[in-house]
């Protein structure tokens, strides 16, 4: 039988208490314990960034993480980042600068511009490559990404 | 068209919302019902007969529900020349092909009872090389051929692995080159590519016991899916669905149908299930149709003033293991194999080979990037040549209004010559900057054309319903993919029904609820799906303006419309809102006077023709688009990096109907083409496909993305929707030749093929001292 573990995280601001297989991906617990589809899979090995999720405020690759270890922890995933039926300014910014085509990256890319304003509320072009360079964009929207997050950045 | 409203405004895309939240729905995200999860056994051998499958212990694996082989599913499939099976039959074309295919209870005892199957090949000599393919000694790949089922448009040759020999014969080739002062002639070679969206693909498929088969798919085009499964299954259209969700990506890759009917056999042992194949990175790669690699000869005469008299090209395609979609691509390569130039005397003989690499197929410039790529670096060198300024033997030759392509097709339509001056002025052309801190300074210029490369009656058609408040519901059949189109289609329809863009909705397609679209690719859906969605609008109103006319008593030609309300020009008291028009209208009697109102619009092609078997002339394009890449780089000699100093582009959109999505396309556009121009190359040892990962096979990032200045020019096209053309593809095809000619620039060293890796342009500057 596959083993299950009990753990508690906060997800989105909710308390959760939930039983996890040991091994999944936290990637396929979000996914398919939690629901949470926004967070999307492109390669399973860490390459690519649509899996991108908060964990305790910093970006990580939930496919190169197990769910177990979301015990104790702070999960916010892209669902969790509009507040009370408004937009987060990131959000605003992609749409205002058409900063994403199919849409795919764009939950993973959206979180971890997110993370690097929480840490660098003024970023600058070389700040916002190397916090993104691990998100993948096909569509090549970059040129836009990079407008959307800095016009995202705290008015000076 | 100077009073346009919607058309030619930036409205937001009307996918935004739920792309920046989470909430688009692709097809995985959807929650099912009860599930099978399917999971491939693939070739371990690039060429081989299969002797024996053995399935007996995945089938005792707990959780195993059906293992399927090709022999108990045979049935073909293609889009052109239906050379194609789901799973192997008999013998195995490529590594990696599957042989069989497992569903299970979970993915994870789908994928263990994949290793339990056995299958014993016996290993046949390959074909890796298709310029070997082509010889007379070659191991023949597809025996079969010549019985194979094809479009009577293309040639293949019984008994070889040449699936199609695609020819042109336009003028004299003999005087063109009697002509010349000058002939150049070179070979080059372009790799093969993939177009690794990040979303990779997926099907799900269900069947139910009334003979119903629903097929969720990342095609991009359920059409054209169901009518090869119906084809393939011997099945009536209308027990077929297919459901498209948003797609992560499909620049070509996902067009056609391919993995949906893989899973139908197993679908119709468990009905009411669903069962769902996902596409890992590694079998997306090495799977799904690859960009075919190109081996070419072009020879030019050309005139002492830099008026070229001839071309003659040759090209050697590596078709793969199977070129269902693939004989296409050779022949608009072939048919378009002047590029943006007008040339009286061309003779062209374009092969599509077969060989044991993976299967090649549509990618985002559908065989142009390739083609162009030997014209844009040929140009370079007969301007060496001539000791003429690159960009004037351009724009000498550059096609113009009543230029005619290579198939003979007269082109009216464009401002060739205005797309390459805009990009030339950005990066300062002429001015040569001087090397600085021991590196070099380079500036390289290319242009592009492309037409849409479909089939002569590839059709379209929309409905509008109109609501009982006046919003409107817009149903089509073409699919986004990131491209915009539910945006710019939903501005077509607004401004020809003069009811707001907000007020409008719009989906993707469904087929058993959207009318017919043939295939979203070709850069083609703003034309097209445009235009049958004008017309559709058009028809809409025409009832609106009907109905409103009998309700007011007054003739139709004094009304007008404003989206709220409909009202005469001469009588300001006569007027009536939308709704009292759309719903339901009655007098004041209580007499009916029309139903809901829904608007019908279609479109087929009436300017293209067959071509001639021969010569290839004919008239193969329902529109030509034309652009410019303009680049200046920086070349570190002791590393043989590459730096992109400046990168210009520019596009002959038509009319951009959204011009913000428009300069989003021709960002997106260049930069796939810089990052193929600089990092991509698909390697394959003996048909084993080795960089089969974003590790291996890199791809542009953020980082090495430099700042774009995009230039939309619009001519318009005299039929387009609002004079508007497609450009999704086209921004790609010019930016490799122009960063090598920028790279040659710098160096002065030459290279025939790419990408320019930090190795491969080290090497030049060594082997150049």
């Amino acid at each position: 039988m596959t083993e299950k573990l009990v753990i508690n995280f906060t997800v989105n601001g909710e308390k959760e208490e939930k039983e996890v297989i040991i091994g999944q991906t936290l990637l396929k617990f979000i996914r398919d314990e939690l629901h949470l589809t926004g967070t999307k899979e492109g390669c399973e090995i860490g390459e690519c960034g649509a899996c991108v999720v908060l964990l305790d405020g910093k970006p990580v690759n939930s496919c190169l993480i197990l769910g177990v270890e979301l015990d104790g922890k702070d999960l916010i995933t892209i669902e969790g980042l509009s507040k009370n039926g408004e937009l987060d300014r990131v959000q605003k910014a992609f749409i205002d600068h058409a900063a994403f085509q199919c849409g795919y990256c764009t939950p993973g890319m959206i979180l971890a511009a997110r993370a690097l304003l929480d840490r660098k509320p003024n970023p600058t072009d070389e700040d916002i490559n190397e916090a993104l360079s691990g998100n993948l964009c096909r569509c090549g929207a970059y040129q836009e990404i990079r407008e959307a997050v800095k016009a995202s950045a705290e008015k000076k | 068209m100077a009073d346009l409203k919607t058309v030619g405004t930036s409205v937001p895309r009307k996918d935004a919302i739920e792309k920046v939240t989470g909430s688009a729905e692709f097809i995985e995200d959807r929650y099912m019902g009860p599930m099978l999860y399917a999971k491939m056994k693939k070739s371990t051998v690039a060429h081989g007969k299969i002797k024996n499958i053995d399935t007996i212990r995945a089938l005792k694996h707990p959780g195993v529900k059906a293992v399927l082989t090709g022999k108990e599913y045979p049935n073909r499939i293609g889009l052109y020349l239906i050379d194609r099976t789901f799973l192997a039959v008999d013998k195995v074309r490529f590594w990696g092909e599957p042989v069989a295919v497992v569903a299970a209870v979970t993915e994870k005892a789908a994928a263990e009872a994949v290793d339990l199957i056995e299958v014993e090949y016996e290993e046949l000599p390959g074909v890796f090389d298709p310029r070997e393919g082509m010889k007379p000694d070659a191991p023949i790949i597809h025996e079969d051929l010549a019985n194979y089922e094809i479009v009577p448009i293309f040639y293949p040759e019984k008994g070889t692995n040449i699936a199609n020999h695609f020819k042109v014969r336009k003028g004299d080739i003999d005087k063109g080159f009697a002509e010349a002062d000058k002939i150049i002639e070179r070979d080059y070679y372009v790799p093969q590519m993939q177009h690794v969206p990040i979303e990779t693909h997926k099907a799900a498929v269900q069947w139910s016991l009334d003979g119903k088969l629903t097929v969720w798919s990342t095609a991009q085009s359920p059409n054209v899916v169901r009518q090869l499964l119906a084809k393939s299954l011997d099945m009536p259209m209308h027990k077929i669905r297919v459901i498209s969700s948003y797609i992560g990506g499909g620049f070509g890759c996902k067009a056609g149908a391919s993995i949906e009917g893989l899973l139908v056999p197993i679908a119709q042992k468990f009905p009411g299930h669903i069962v769902r194949i996902v596409f890992n990175r590694e079998e997306d790669m090495q799977g799904t149709f690859t960009r075919q690699a190109l081996y070419s000869k072009l020879k030019t005469g050309v005139k002492k003033d830099g008026r070229i008299t001839a071309l003659q090209y040759e090209m050697v395609w590596d078709g793969g293991a199977y070129t269902e979609y693939g004989v296409n691509i050779v022949r608009a390569a072939g048919y378009s194999s002047t590029g943006a130039y007008d040339i009286p005397n061309v003779k062209t003989d374009s092969y599509c080979v077969y060989t044991n690499n993976s299967i090649g197929g549509p990618v985002r410039g559908f065989g142009m990037c390739e083609m162009q790529w030997g014209i844009e670096r040929q140009l370079e060198e007969i301007a060496r040549e001539l000791g003429m300024d690159p960009l004037e033997v351009r724009l000498i030759n550059g096609m113009k209004k009543g230029s005619t392509t290579a198939s003979g097709q007269v082109i009216h339509d464009l401002d060739y010559d205005k797309c390459l001056k805009v990009v030339a002025d950005k990066i300062g052309w002429g001015k040569k900057e001087e090397s600085r801190d021991g590196k070099y300074r380079g500036k390289g210029i290319a242009g592009l054309v492309k037409c849409p490369a479909q089939p002569s009656n590839a059709a379209s058609s929309a409905m509008i319903r109109i609501n009982e408040d006046g919003t409107a519901h817009v149903m089509i059949g073409a699919t986004e993919m990131g491209q915009g189109m539910l945006t710019a289609i939903s501005q077509i329809a607004s401004e020809a029904l003069h009811i707001p863009v907000d007020k409008i909705d719009i989906k993707v397609p469904d087929t058993d609820f959207t009318p017919y679209e043939w295939q979203s690719v070709g850069s083609r859906i703003t034309y097209t799906c445009g235009t049958s969605v004008k017309r559709a609008a058009e028809d809409a109103l025409g009832q609106i303006y009907r109905v409103a006319a009998d309700l007011l008593e007054t003739p139709q030609e004094d009304l007008s419309f404003d989206g709220k309300k409909v009202f005469s020009a001469k009588n300001p008291d006569l007027t009536a809102t939308i709704r009292e028009v759309a719903d339901s209208c009655k007098k004041c009697t209580g007499e009916g006077i029309a139903g809901p109102i829904i608007g019908r619009g279609s479109f087929v092609p009436t300017n293209m023709t067959n071509l001639d078997p021969e010569t290839g002339q004919g008239n193969p394009g329902l529109f030509y688009c034309f652009g410019a890449t303009g680049v200046e780089v920086e070349v570190d000699p002791e590393t043989g990096v590459v730096k992109i100093l400046q990168l210009a582009c520019s596009i002959d959109a038509g009319k951009a109907v959204n011009p913000q999505l428009c300069t989003a396309q021709l960002h997106g556009g260049t930069i796939m083409g810089l990052s193929t121009a600089l990092y991509e190359e698909v390697r394959f040892d003996k048909g084993i496909m080795l960089n089969r990962n974003f590790t291996d096979y890199k791809i542009a990032t953020i980082d090495n993305t430099p700042h774009m200045d995009s230039f939309i020019v619009e001519t318009p096209e005299t039929n387009g929707p609002y004079g508007a053309r497609g450009i999704g593809e086209q921004p790609m095809i010019g930016v490799a030749p122009a960063i090598a000619n920028a790279v040659s620039d710098a160096l002065g060293v030459d290279f025939n093929t790419f990408p320019l890796t930090p190795e491969r342009v080290w090497q030049a500057i060594k082997n150049k001292k």
